[in-house]
C-alpha cells in the first residue's frame, strides 16, 4: 500500500453540517486520520443516520468516537486525544469552544504546536462575532443575493451558496499553516470567518465602489462582452443549453451551425454592437433553433465549430450522463456495511499526477470508540466499559 | 525581504501564466508571502481589458478586475511563443517552485514547455494547471464561458424562476474564481506532498469539477432521492416559504425554519416582533413545534404576513441592527457600500490601504481572509504595471545585458 498523502496527520473534528465538515474532509480524503468527536445525546444535525445526505456525502473517511463532553471525564479524554493530534477543527458560533473549555489557550498549553481552525459565520472577534446564522444568509450579507437574478424582480436564491466558498479559504488556510508549522515550529489559530472567505468572491464589484462609488445590481444572464449569451430552452422537459458569443469568428461558427450564414452580415447582427443591441431578438432567433433539438445536440455542435456552449445539467445528468465527470472519477461510490449505496466528491478538487486519493464511507456513529478509546488512549477494557455505563463514552 | 521570510510562503517562487480563468490561484499564493512573478504577453494580459475601470477610463492600467486579482505580483512580459522567450521561461522555471497556467490543455506541450518538459529542467516544480474541464477526458478541448461553467458545474438548472431561463451570477465569473481558489489547495496539497517525495507534479484543476463542488442537494438528491431539484414560481425565493423579502430600502435574507431548528430561530423573531407592537394573535400563541412540511399556504400566509409588513416599514441597516439585538437569524441582502460600512469588518481589520502612485492614488482593497495568529496573509503590493519588473527580473536576476533587452523588446520577445 502506498502512503497516504496526509498519512500521519491527526484531526480532532467538532464540525458539523457544511462548511466545516467540507474543511476537514479535504484532510481526511488525503488520508489523515479525522476523528469526529460527537454525542448520541446531542447529535449534530442529521448526524447519525445513514443515506441521508450531507453527512454521507462530507464525512467521508473520517472516524466517529462519541462522547459527552459536559463530563470532566469525557472533557479529559477529548483533551488527552487533542495532545496527540495536529489539528482541531469546530464550527460553532464565536465562542462555544472557549465555553466549552477548549479554547484556543487551552489547547495551546496541552499542544504546543497545535493547529485549531475555527470556522464561523463572521469570526470570533468584533460586535458581531456570536450572532447566529447559516450560509443561506452569509450569501447575502457578502453581496452574492444582490447580483442574482433578473433586473425586473427581486433576487434570486441559491441556497447557502458562501457555505462552498468559506471551506475552500479554510482548506488554503490548513495546508498553509502545517507549511508553517514544518518550517517554524510553530503551531496557530486560524479564526476563519465566512463573510470574509464571501468577500474574496467580490473584490472586483468592492473596488467598483470604493473607486467609482457604484453599486452594481442583478443583470439576469447578461454578460456586457457577449451575445448571444443566455440558457437556451432546449427540446423535452425543462432543459437548457448555455451559449456564449464573444468574437466575430465565434459568431460566424455560431450562424454556420444553426444554419443561416447569411445572418452574420444582417445589419441587425453583424457587428457585436449591433448584436448587443438587439440581443432580445437575437435571443428569440436563438431560443427558435434550439427548441427543436436537445440540450445535448445544441451543445455538441456548437462546442465541435469552437463556440462555448453547454447543457444545465440536472443532478441526474451529473451523476449518471455526464462522460466528463465519469471520465475524471468525479463522483465515487461507496457503501455502508449494511449495503447502502451512496455517490459523492472527492474532498480535494483536483487531480494531482503523482498521487491517487482513495476514498472511504463515512463512519457510523461511535463506530470508532474502540480504536479511539482502548487502542490510542490506552483505556483498559475495564474503564472502557465503565465509562459506557456512566455515558461519558455515549 | 525579510519581512517575507516570516510569512507561509516567503521562500518559494510561482510563474503565473494564467488567464482570466486563474488569476486568483496566483493572488492567494502571492498574498500567502510567495514571490509570484505574473507573465503577461508583450502588450499586457488580456484580462487587463475586462471592467470596471479605475474612475470609468478604459485603459489595460486601470482595470479594477486586473486590479482585484492580481495583488502580491510583480509583472514582466514574455512571449513565449518565441524561441527566445522560451529561453527565458526555462532559466525561470529553474529558479521556480510552482507554475500556473491555465492554456487549452496541450498547448504548452506543442511549445515543449509542458508539464514533461519542465519536470526535467526542475523535477521539483509543481504545475497548476486550471482549464474548463480538465486535461483530459471527451470534453478536454471544450471551450467554457462563465455560464457553460455554471451550467455545466450543475449549479444552475435548480436556481431561477420557473417562467425564465435558469440564472447565473451577474458581471465578472464566480466559476473561475472556486478553480482559482481549488488551484491554491492543490498547489499546497502537492507542496505537502514534496516535502514527502522531493518531486513535484502537476495538478490538474477542472472548472466544471470546482463548479460542481458547489452542488450538495442537487447531487444527493438525484443520488439518495432520484429527485431533480426544480426552479420555482417567481418572487417566492425558492417555494413554499420567503426566503428573502422586500424591505424599505432593499431587501433582507430570513426565512422561518422547519423542523429542529424552528425554536430556536423562530421564537426570537416572534418575540421581536411582539415588542415592536407587530405580531398578531395567531403568531404569538402558533406551535412551531408543529411548523413544517405539513404547514398548510393558509398558515404561511398568516404567519408571513406580518412580518412582511414590519420588514417594509424598516430600512435593512435598521433590520439589521434589531436582529443582533434580538438574537434573529435576519442578514441584509448587502451591497458593495454596506460592506465598507460594516463595524465588523472594520472591526477585523479586513481592509488595506494600497498606494497607486502611477494614479497619484490610494484605493480601499478588501484584504485576504484575516484570522490567521502565526502567519496571516497581507496584500505585499498592488497589481504591477505591464512590464513593471522586467529589468528587475531579466537584468538583475537573469543576466540579461540592457543591450539585450533592447533587442529582445525590439524583437517582441518581452
Amino acid at each position: 500500500m502506498t502512503k497516504q498523502l496526509l498519512e500521519g496527520i491527526r484531526v480532532v473534528d467538532f464540525t458539523w453540517h457544511l462548511t466545516g465538515p467540507l474543511t476537514t474532509k479535504h484532510l481526511s480524503d488525503l488520508g489523515a486520520e479525522v476523528i469526529i468527536v460527537e454525542s448520541r445525546h446531542r447529535p449534530g444535525w442529521e448526524r447519525g443516520k445513514p443515506l441521508s445526505g450531507s453527512t454521507d456525502q462530507y464525512c467521508t473517511g473520517k472516524l466517529s468516537a462519541t462522547v459527552n463532553t459536559r463530563d470532566p471525564r469525557g472533557l479529559d479524554l477529548v483533551k488527552k486525544l487533542i495532545a496527540m493530534s495536529d489539528i482541531v477543527a469546530d464550527n460553532f458560533a464565536g465562542g462555544a469552544m472557549d465555553r466549552m473549555g477548549l479554547g484556543y489557550k487551552v489547547l495551546k498549553e496541552i499542544k504546543p504546536d497545535i493547529i485549531m481552525l475555527s470556522t464561523s459565520m463572521q469570526g470570533q472577534t468584533g460586535p458581531h462575532f456570536n450572532h447566529p446564522g447559516s450560509g443561506h444568509k452569509l450569501t447575502a450579507l457578502a453581496g452574492f443575493s444582490n447580483i442574482l437574478g433578473w433586473p425586473d424582480r427581486e433576487p434570486g436564491w441559491i441556497a447557502a451558496y458562501t457555505d462552498f466558498i468559506a471551506p475552500r479559504y479554510n482548506i488554503i488556510a490548513i495546508m498553509a499553516a502545517l507549511e508553517y508549522r514544518r518550517r517554524t515550529g510553530k503551531g496557530q489559530y486560524l479564526d476563519m470567518s465566512q463573510y470574509e472567505a464571501g468577500m474574496q468572491f467580490m473584490g472586483t464589484l468592492v473596488l467598483d465602489y470604493v473607486v467609482n462609488k457604484r453599486v452594481v445590481g442583478r443583470t439576469g444572464n447578461k454578460c456586457e462582452y457577449a451575445a448571444p449569451y443566455n440558457a437556451y430552452r432546449c427540446q423535452g422537459e425543462d432543459r437548457w443549453c448555455a451559449i456564449s458569443v464573444f468574437t466575430d469568428e465565434e459568431w460566424e461558427s455560431f450562424c454556420t451551425v444553426i444554419g443561416n450564414p447569411a445572418l452574420k452580415n444582417d445589419p441587425k447582427f453583424a457587428t457585436f454592437r449591433a448584436r448587443k443591441t438587439n440581443e432580445e431578438e437575437l435571443d428569440r432567433l436563438v431560443n427558435e433553433w434550439t427548441s427543436t433539438r436537445t440540450a445535448e445536440e445544441v451543445m455538441s455542435k456548437m462546442q465541435a465549430a469552437g463556440v462555448a456552449a453547454g447543457v444545465a445539467e440536472t443532478g441526474e445528468d451529473l451523476l449518471d450522463n455526464d462522460p466528463q465527470f465519469k471520465h475524471r472519477k468525479t463522483f465515487v461510490q461507496l457503501e455502508y456495511p449494511d449495503g447502502g449505496k451512496y455517490r459523492t466528491q472527492m474532498g480535494n478538487h483536483f487531480l494531482m499526477s503523482k498521487y491517487t486519493p482513495d476514498m472511504k464511507r463515512a463512519p457510523l456513529l461511535g463506530e470508532h470508540n474502540e480504536y479511539v478509546f482502548k487502542e490510542l488512549l490506552g483505556l483498559p477494557d475495564d474503564e472502557y466499559e465503565r465509562l459506557i455505563k456512566e455515558e461519558v463514552i455515549d | 525581504m525579510q519581512e517575507k521570510a516570516e510569512s507561509v510562503l516567503g521562500p518559494y517562487r510561482v510563474l503565473d501564466l494564467a488567464d482570466e480563468k486563474g488569476l486568483l490561484c496566483g493572488k492567494i499564493l502571492g498574498d500567502l508571502g510567495a514571490d509570484v512573478i505574473k507573465i503577461e504577453r508583450p502588450g499586457g494580459d488580456e484580462a487587463r481589458n475586462l471592467g470596471p475601470f479605475y474612475h470609468d477610463e478604459p485603459d489595460p492600467e486601470k482595470s479594477l478586475f486586473w486590479f482585484a486579482l492580481n495583488t502580491s505580483k510583480r509583472g514582466i512580459t514574455l512571449n513565449i511563443e518565441t524561441v527566445d522567450g522560451r529561453v527565458l521561461f526555462r532559466k525561470l522555471v529553474e529558479t521556480a517552485d510552482f507554475v500556473i497556467e491555465s492554456f487549452p490543455p496541450g498547448y504548452l506541450d506543442s511549445l515543449g514547455l509542458g508539464y514533461s518538459d519542465l519536470e526535467k529542467i526542475n523535477p521539483r516544480i509543481i504545475m497548476v494547471s486550471i482549464t474548463p474541464f480538465g486535461q483530459s477526458g471527451p470534453y478536454r478541448d471544450f471551450k467554457t464561458s462563465d455560464i457553460v461553467a455554471w451550467a455545466m458545474g450543475g449549479e444552475m438548472a435548480p436556481y431561477g424562476d420557473i417562467d425564465r431561463p435558469p440564472i447565473h451570477f451577474s458581471h465578472h465569473s464566480q466559476a473561475f474564481l472556486h478553480a482559482g481558489c481549488d488551484g491554491a489547495q492543490g498547489a499546497l496539497t502537492a507542496l505537502y506532498h514534496r516535502w514527502d517525495t522531493g518531486e513535484g507534479q502537476q495538478v490538474d484543476v477542472s472548472i466544471q469539477d470546482s463548479v460542481v463542488q458547489c452542488t450538495e442537494h442537487i447531487t444527493s438528491g438525484w443520488d439518495l432521492h432520484k429527485m431533480n431539484q426544480k426552479r420555482t414560481e417567481p418572487g417566492s425565493s425558492g417555494g413554499r416559504i420567503t426566503q428573502l423579502w422586500p424591505c424599505k430600502d432593499g431587501y433582507v435574507s430570513w426565512f422561518y425554519w422547519g423542523g429542529p431548528m424552528s425554536l430556536r430561530t423562530n421564537v426570537p423573531m416572534v418575540e421581536w416582533l411582539e415588542s415592536e407592537g407587530a405580531a398578531t394573535d395567531f403568531l404569538t400563541q402558533y406551535d412551531w413545534s408543529k411548523f413544517g412540511f405539513e404547514t398548510t399556504p393558509e398558515e404561511i400566509k398568516q404567519i408571513e404576513e406580518p412580518t412582511a409588513k414590519f420588514f417594509m416599514e424598516h430600512t435593512k441597516a435598521e433590520l439589521f441592527e434589531g436582529a443582533l439585538k434580538n438574537g434573529v437569524q435576519l442578514y441584509p441582502v448587502s451591497t458593495p457600500a454596506d460592506m465598507l460600512g460594516s463595524p465588523q469588518l472594520e472591526a477585523r481589520g479586513i481592509w488595506a490601504e494600497m498606494e497607486h502612485p502611477e494614479l497619484g492614488d490610494t484605493i480601499t482593497y478588501p484584504g485576504p481572509t484575516t484570522g490567521y495568529s502565526e502567519s496571516p496573509p497581507r496584500i505585499s503590493r498592488r497589481a504591477p504595471l505591464i512590464g513593471e519588473h522586467n529589468r528587475e527580473i531579466y537584468v538583475d536576476e537573469l543576466a540579461v545585458s540592457e543591450e539585450e533587452l533592447l533587442v529582445l523588446k525590439q524583437a517582441g520577445v518581452i
